[in-house]
């Protein structure tokens, strides 16, 4: 796929960040948001700044809605480090790390990266998305240290 | 009055990547009226066919949701922010 890109990458503490907050989330899935630096064409880099838990509004076990004021603040805090809102995350609770059919109708923006931690099984999964048109493009995803 | 309306990323391609527009208005609506004759492509990104804010839009004036105020007659004074977002969602 031509938007299988970039690498998301995450530090160890932001990836701990995420997954704690899926497992603190449970029985109902659990979502946040991507801040970091976009290029020119409005694409991000890959490189996550921040990586911000928010709360489901949904407070569902098979849906998910980012709270609309810890969006507020996730949209204040990219504008403070000069950044973007560069994707969301949230965990699928029994099914896989892929996008569901709702989360490909609900997917808002072209250049987000998309998140999904799946706790079906013993350990978490965290893979990470674009999402186009209706396609999705898995794209890699490292955990550096930090 | 002047209005700062700060966009998101993905309505940005109808503001010629402006990631916030001033605008004149002393309600939601009129601020929203003068915005989309600026930019016609916001429209249906921001209203409902019933002129109504979209559903799947939540806009902020400075930290208060406008539904839990007045919606699209909350009045608005020079200097005030409105924060349009993208309702973000899935399953």
């Amino acid at each position: 796929m031509a938007f299988a890109s970039p690498t998301l990458r995450l530090t160890q503490t932001q990836y701990r960040t995420i997954v704690a907050h899926c497992y603190d989330g449970l029985p109902d899935e659990a979502c946040g948001m991507l801040v970091g630096p976009v290029l020119a064409n409005g694409e991000p880099t890959g490189v996550a700044s921040e990586a911000r838990p928010c709360r489901n509004a949904d407070a569902s076990a098979v849906t998910f809605t980012v709270d609309p004021k810890d969006m507020l603040g996730a949209m204040r805090a990219a504008e403070a480090r000069g950044q973007e809102i560069v994707g969301v995350w949230h965990s699928h609770t029994h099914t896989d790390a892929y996008p569901s059919p709702t989360d490909v109708r609900s997917a808002v923006d072209p250049n987000w990266m998309y998140v999904i931690v799946s706790l079906r099984v013993g350990a978490p999964v965290l893979r990470a998305f674009r999402i186009r048109s209706d396609q999705i493009a898995e794209i890699p995803v490292a955990i550096d240290r930090g | 009055m002047s209005v700062e309306v700060k966009l998101p990323t993905v309505l940005r391609t109808h503001t010629d990547g402006r990631p916030s527009v001033a605008v004149e208005g002393s309600t939601v609506g009129e601020v929203f009226q003068a915005l989309t004759a600026r930019y016609p492509g916001l429209t249906g990104n921001l209203l409902a066919d019933s002129g109504e804010l979209h559903k799947f839009v939540n806009v902020y004036k400075d930290d208060d949701d406008i539904r839990y105020l007045e919606g699209l007659d909350t009045k608005v004074a020079d200097g005030d922010v409105l924060t349009v977002m993208p309702a973000v969602a899935g399953g």
